[in-house]
């Protein structure tokens, strides 16, 4: 099928609730990643890596950052006369609400996808970093024969999640059977929540589901639909983290830093990642600067020691400051002398001077935007 | 069409043939600067933050890589409706056409330019400088002083006077006579090539030097000079900041180091007065644990595995393990590999260090101090492993592995 025969919907709040005091004030498609990123980006750089350019943003809450961040969608080249970024928030007309699931909020958006012209659908979420051939996946669709496509990793099941799913195929590569967050011991397929499918499919599988008042694609959809609905799964080997805590936001930092593989698959020169830039200026490393094993973004000012740190835009470290493991999001400054260790500071965060501040490695220490410790 | 009260035009067509290597394939305005930077965001930075918005990029010299660099002037604010910014190459006319001769005559030949915008001001910049500057205060200046033409000046050391074009001024700052060279300098006030006109008198001058044969068609030597045999109210506009010409191998070695001397004060984080430029999407740097990085700045898409002391990177540089940067400057997309030495030089983009080279010299380690230099590496090229550039090297083709230069 060709890229222009394709859409893009994202849904950047979809498990905001995970993120706990990450997503008190923006949607989790907003959360900062990564030294340079947000969340959205990698879901809207796959899309536009397969060359779709017509992709509707389905919003509930808290997306005043996500607008600033995606304003007319240039960085993604979605800024077009044809096509392009589309932001849907909640109350597009008198009967819409702030949506529970996937099937109310596709409800919602249902005049912006009628009006469509494409013939297939990719639904995202906004909470699984990676970067996918889309191309590779609707190409199996089509040669499949699918009536819906999923990606899926296999591995151990990402244990906070309340509604993924994870599938059983058969030899033909069909699912046959689909649990929802089953407590299993050992690896599964699980869901990356990118879903595959024709355009008046979804449509009529939506209004069906909305008027018997169901509200979950995967529980009230597709889990009871495996017989009637040709469901299949694309396998991504590739670096995909599913974010579901803070946890496993922390190790997908840590997964950038420690492991090449995953950078290389992840920033992949072929795809690369799109995001909005700031004009900050290059790194600045100073006289007694000690800087390792770390990721770092434009911006910065290090004077300081860092060691196993994901250094966001515009960090400050000033001198005698010590850092280890630790993940600093925009604009923060940590003081003279101050000492972190398995820290995650959200934006514009300071310290004071020869502060300690220390958390352990299963319990990184977090700390709200703009604190002043 | 609302009405535009200046227009900038921006001479970027000059070869910068003293840079040598670097703009043989690339207008010197396009050649990379303080690692994600190019040095014609300079001037464009400006325009737009000093409320320009229509700016003419006057073109000639290898001008590809520019042109696609500056695409629709998005990325300087500088996609506009009306205005914006134009790249004005030389074009063809019924009876036919010409190269641009001289500064003055680049701006003569797209007369009809300025004039769809019929401004009342027009700004004369150069893409060679690396300062701050906003325009708008200049031409208050020239509003309030009632000038034709008001000239941007920079006080020098008396010492170098006799390397500039000179303005000698009256108290009130206004110009009675303009030298350039003078052997016995009666002022230190050095032209920056950075003019205001009024644009009638602009037009009326520019005419006038066209129709005389004997011209070399350039704004200092010609038509200031002629502006003022005729009488015409000229006045200095005085600057104070940063203000370096990279047009020298030398000089744009240091100012590319001036970034990361605090005693310099040429600050690129001012939010109050971005520069902008277009950048690759790359990913963050990534320094890994056996590199050492001091007093360096670098920028996305590097990895550094190895030593990097007192440099600049550009983008999506990678400086393997075990190899030393210091005191140079790294273009954009240049790989330094294992083992391999680089000093007191510049790499251009995308160029290949190979394992164990040695490029340049440390002035400490050079006999002969008249002869040392820094070294540069043409874009693209590669050094072979183990080979041997020595101090003020200009490498125009691929070095084999063991040579030494």
């Amino acid at each position: 099928m060709r890229a222009n025969e394709v859409m893009g919907i994202v849904f950047p709040n979809a498990h905001d609730d995970l993120m706990a005091q990450m997503t008190v004030l923006r949607s989790m498609g907003a959360v900062p990643f990564g030294a340079r990123y947000r969340l959205i980006d990698f879901s809207l750089s796959n899309l536009v890596n397969a060359g779709i350019t017509k992709v509707g943003v389905i919003t509930r809450a808290n997306y005043q950052s996500l607008m600033d961040h995606l304003g007319s969608g240039k960085p993604w080249d979605l800024d077009r006369k044809k096509g392009g970024i589309f932001f849907l928030p909640p109350y597009g007309y008198s009967e819409t609400r702030v949506y529970t699931g996937h099937v109310d909020a596709l409800q919602g958006a249902m005049s912006y996808i009628r009006k469509a012209k494409e013939q297939y659908v990719v639904l995202c979420d906004a909470d699984v970093i990676s970067n996918i051939d889309l191309s590779e996946m609707l190409a199996q669709h089509e040669r499949s024969g699918a009536d819906v496509t999923v990606a899926y990793k296999k591995g151990k099941l990402p244990k906070n999640h309340r509604d993924i799913m994870s599938f059983t195929f058969s030899q033909d590569g069909r699912a046959k059977e689909i649990l929802l967050s089953n407590t299993i011991a050992g690896d599964c397929n699980y869901s990356l929540d990118i879903v595959v499918i024709r355009r008046e499919l979804l449509i009529s599988l939506v209004a069906e589901a909305s008027a018997k008042g169901k509200t979950s694609l995967w529980r009230d959809v597709l889990q009871p639909g495996v017989d009637t609905l040709k469901i299949y799964g694309y396998k991504v080997d590739t670096f995909a983290a599913v974010m579901d805590g803070i946890d496993s936001y922390v190790a997908a930092n840590t997964a950038l830093i420690e492991c090449p593989k995953a950078r290389q698959e992840l920033f992949c020169k072929d795809r690369p990642v799109y995001t909005k830039t700031r004009d900050d200026m290059p790194t600045k490393y100073g006289l007694e600067a000690k800087v390792t094993n770390s990721l770092v973004a434009d911006g910065c000012i290090i004077e300081g020691e860092v060691k196993n740190c994901v250094l966001f835009r515009g960090v400050t470290v000033k001198k005698g400051a010590v850092l280890e493991n630790c993940i600093i999001m925009q604009d923060c400054t940590v003081g003279e002398g101050s000492a972190l260790k398995y820290v995650v500071f959200d934006k514009n965060v300071t310290t004071g001077n020869h502060l300690t501040l220390c958390g352990a490695e299963n319990f990184p220490v977090y700390i709200d935007k703009g604190q002043n410790i | 069409m609302k009405k535009t009260e200046c227009v900038a035009m921006l001479l970027a067509g000059g070869q910068g043939s003293r840079l040598g290597v670097l703009t043989e394939r690339v207008a010197k305005p396009a050649v990379p600067y303080g690692g994600k930077y190019r040095i014609i965001d300079f001037p464009l930075s400006n325009c737009a933050n000093s409320g320009i918005t229509t700016v003419g990029v006057l073109t000639q010299y290898q001008p590809l890589e520019l042109n696609d660099y500056i695409g629709s002037g998005k990325n300087w604010d500088l996609d506009h409706q009306e205005g914006g910014v134009h790249i004005l190459p030389p074009f063809q006319r019924s009876q036919g056409g010409d190269w641009y001769k001289g500064t003055a005559n680049a701006i003569y030949q797209n007369l009809a330019f300025i004039e769809r915008y019929n401004p009342e001001y027009v700004l004369i910049l150069s893409g060679d400088h690396i300062y701050k500057m906003d325009y708008a205060q200049m031409l208050q200046q020239h509003k309030d002083t009632g000038a034709a033409c008001t000239i941007a000046v920079l006080e020098v050391p008396m010492e170098e006077a006799s390397r500039f074009g000179i303005m000698n001024v009256n108290p009130d700052g206004s110009i009675y006579e303009f030298e350039e060279k003078p052997k016995n300098p009666k002022s230190n006030l050095a032209s920056m090539g950075i003019y205001v006109f009024s644009w009638d008198k602009l037009r009326k001058y520019l005419i006038e030097d066209e129709a005389d044969p004997n011209s070399s068609n350039d704004f200092g030597k010609n038509v200031i000079p002629l502006m003022l045999g005729q009488n015409e109210k000229m006045q200095v506009f005085r600057f104070a900041d940063y203000w370096k010409d990279v047009g020298t191998i030398d000089s744009l070695w240091e100012a590319n180091l001036d970034l990361l001397n605090p005693k310099v004060d040429i600050d690129l984080q001012d939010p109050a007065w971005r520069i902008y430029s277009k950048t690759p999407s790359a990913p963050p740097q990534y320094i890994s644990p056996e590199a050492n990085v001091q007093n360096s700045m670098i920028t996305e898409g590097c990895e550094v595995y190895g030593a990097v002391d007192f440099s600049i990177l550009s983008d999506n540089v990678v400086v393997e393990k075990g190899a030393n940067v210091l005191y140079s400057i790294i273009m954009p997309g240049a790989k330094i590999c294992a083992g391999a030495t680089v000093q007191y030089a510049i790499v251009a983009e995308n160029a290949v260090i190979g394992a164990g080279a040695v490029v340049g010299q440390r002035p400490e380690d050079c006999k002969d101090l008249d002869n040392w230099g820094v070294s540069v590496v043409g874009a693209g090229l590669k050094v072979g492993a183990g080979a041997t550039v020595g101090p003020k090297q200009m490498i125009r083709e691929d070095v084999k592995e063991g040579v030494a230069l």
